[in-house]
């Protein structure tokens, strides 16, 4: 009898983890066949135009997407390139160098900041950055070497730079904060020995603590990443929402658009007009796109470095 | 008794109270009709003139309960589509499609002005612009406050030579709708049409009439078109414009106003035709209405409750129009409150007219 409940128990338990894990793969089904359902006026119309087109118009039914999924691409590639070397410092500083006494507060920093709303972000990246970066940074850089088209005129402040900027910002706490708690478990034997052997300090993060950690903070890379493209209320703050960058102009002082940015700018009032509606579904199914094959990359990636290291 | 007041007087109270206030809510509403919820939104323009209008007319009939959402005209339209909202509230009027399949009234509310607002350090009010200066530098073809053509109209000011930075609305906005409209009748330069969003070929977009400020506040040498009420309230100096007959209006409660007085006569014939660029001397040439848009036929909901949305629109073009200015929108011109009336005067329900 005792057994007999506990065996209904068990299966219960068992279909009730079941049912859980299938409501998320049906929610994911779901999304991804209402995505495809609502873009096809627009991909049967306009057909690729909506990866290869360069233009947006409305008023004309012109819907180019080319210019919001660079912009998403590139705010996040370079988000990237700024947060991961800016929180590996922060992990190793937190775990191999800084004061423990210190610590808590670090940690409690970083849990802070990646805590904080995006739209607040946004609020200082507009009212804040904006203005010091325009008159500190964009104004110099463009008055001596403004001849480079990287790095031409006129200076906005609202930049497709100024959006990396507020990304790495955003997505350095979450890659750090994962890499400080990697880092810390690397096994005390491996690194004692290190020790033991006379090696210095960095020899020991080199040789001991990165090999160790990889896997781990690449998954914290791929997350990071996660949201910097997903990001939308702060990068629509302080983007400047154009499709200037990168067809009219490359430069990283012109203002630009990405995808949430634009479905957040356009979508309330895009519901008359059917095919734009479409066709901001379309660039969102676009992104939805976009994330899973960086997830699919990095899972085979992790898979192979995974072999490879024999972890 | 540390509190002073026992436990149970204190129930007994709390009971007191809440019995009578049930009765007297019971007193009060038991002379009353039986209460109507009207559901309603769109358009975020008229949001705070009309949030006024609902609580004042709820203060008159308590038992009709209006909600009114600020989800955008184009929300505002494909809600009233779907009969979810009672009521939209629209600055995009219908196409002749849609009105082919939705008969629906277009009832002018109240009206707003654009303003083409600047931030000049060095230069307070006093700039002067026409329709294809305003063109030329919101396509780039102008680009140094001080190009002689911005010159020639304003000698007296002392314009940098500074590069212009055009702000301009990055969502969908009917702002940016009365905008173009205005630049397309009023400047062969333009090219690129009008509509809700263009296609803008400079300078930078800022979400809502509220952003597009702050970033006019805090950029200098920025030009941008407001609300006019949005400019008014932060202090940022708005341009005169140069209108159909050639004079240089400021723009203002009155000369927005005239400019709805100047298109009455055109709007007898079709209540959406736009009253941009009209002419008249002291007429501001970018205007534009907010409308109610409402179904000729309300069958599809009981006598009652269309004939307390169509007498609270009615008090809204009469009485509620007291409540304007106050809120900086323009007053409606008794010839436009009379196209109101005979629109009104067509809305049926179950084949009898409500009014």
């Amino acid at each position: 009898m005792n057994y007999k409940s506990n065996s209904f128990f068990e299966k219960l338990f068992k279909s009730t983890l079941k049912i859980a894990a299938l409501i998320v793969i049906g929610i994911f089904i779901l999304l991804f066949y209402s995505l495809v359902e609502r873009s096809i006026p627009s991909l049967s119309q306009n057909g690729l135009e909506i990866l290869l087109g360069t233009s947006w118009d409305p008023n004309f039914e012109i819907f180019g997407g080319a210019p919001a999924i660079l912009g998403t691409l590139f705010s996040s590639a370079i988000a990237l390139v700024f947060a991961l070397p800016i929180s590996l410092c922060i992990a190793i500083f937190y775990t191999e160098y800084g004061p423990v006494r210190l610590r808590p507060f670090i940690s409690g920093v970083m849990d802070l900041l990646a805590a904080i709303p995006s739209v607040i972000y946004g609020i200082w990246g507009l009212w804040t950055l904006s203005p010091i970066l325009k008159i500190n940074f964009q104004e110099p850089i463009i008055a001596s070497i403004g001849f480079i088209p990287l790095f031409s005129g006129p200076a906005y402040g609202l930049s497709i730079f100024l959006a990396s900027l507020i990304l790495t910002i955003m997505i350095t706490p979450i890659i750090s904060s994962i890499s400080i708690d990697i880092f810390s478990k690397t096994p005390m034997p491996l690194r004692e020995g290190m020790f033991a052997l006379g090696a210095t300090k960095w020899e020991v993060i080199k040789n001991v603590v990165f090999p160790f950690a990889k896997r781990g903070v690449f998954a914290a890379t791929i997350l990071g990443l996660g949201r910097a493209l997903g990001e939308t209320m702060a990068v629509t703050m302080v983007i400047g929402n154009s499709y200037i960058w990168p067809f009219k102009s490359i430069s990283l002082f012109s203002s630009a658009s990405t995808i949430t940015s634009k479905i957040a700018s356009e979508f309330p009032e895009s519901v008359v007009n059917i095919i734009h509606n479409s066709s901001l579904i379309s660039l969102a199914l676009v992104l939805l796109l976009i994330s899973i094959s960086i997830n699919f990359v990095a899972e085979i990636i992790s898979k192979k470095s995974a072999g490879r290291l024999n972890v | 008794m540390r509190y002073g007041i026992s436990r149970i007087s204190l129930v007994a109270i709390v009971a007191v109270v809440l019995v009578s206030a049930g009765v007297g809510y019971y007193i009060i509403n038991s002379q009353q009709v039986t209460p109507v919820s009207i559901t309603a939104g769109g358009a975020s323009f008229p949001y705070p003139l009309i949030t006024k209008w609902i609580s004042e007319y709820n203060k008159l009939y308590p038992h009709i309960q209006i909600s009114y959402q600020s989800v955008g005209s184009g929300a505002g339209i494909s809600n009233l589509f779907s009969k979810t909202f009672d009521f939209a509230g629209s600055d995009a009027t219908l196409t002749d499609a849609q009105l082919a399949n939705y008969s629906v009234l277009h009832i002018p509310e109240t009206m707003g002005g654009v303003v083409v607002s600047y931030n000049i350090p060095g230069v307070g009010s006093g700039l002067k612009l026409t329709a294809d200066v305003i063109a030329k530098i919101f396509q780039g073809n102008i680009t140094k406050w001080n190009d002689p053509e911005i010159i020639s109209l304003n000698p007296s000011l002392n314009l940098p030579d500074k590069n212009i930075v055009v702000v301009r609305r990055s969502d969908s906005s009917g702002t940016t709708f009365v905008f173009t409209n205005y630049l397309k009748n009023a400047s062969s330069f333009w090219k690129l049409g009008s509509g809700t969003s263009v296609n803008w070929p400079v300078g930078i977009g800022a979400p809502q009439n509220s952003g597009v400020a702050s970033t006019l506040l805090q950029t200098p040498y920025s030009i941008g078109y407001l609300e006019f009420f949005y400019a008014h309230n932060n202090s940022i100096p708005y341009a005169s414009i140069q209108n159909k007959d050639g004079q240089f209006v400021q723009p203002s409660l009155q000369t927005i106003s005239n400019a709805a007085k100047a298109g009455a006569a055109l709007l007898t014939n079709d209540v959406r035709t736009p009253i941009v660029n009209l002419p008249g001397k002291d007429v501001y040439p970018i205007a534009a209405f907010t409308y109610i848009l409402i179904y000729k036929d309300l069958s599809y909901m009981d006598f009652n409750k269309a004939k307390a949305i169509v007498n609270f629109i009615w008090w809204i073009i009469h009485d509620g129009q007291n409540y304007s200015e106050s809120l900086l929108y323009p007053k409606l011109p008794t010839e436009v409150v009379k196209i109101g009336e005979s629109l009104l005067k067509q809305v049926t329900c179950q084949g009898k007219p409500i009014l």
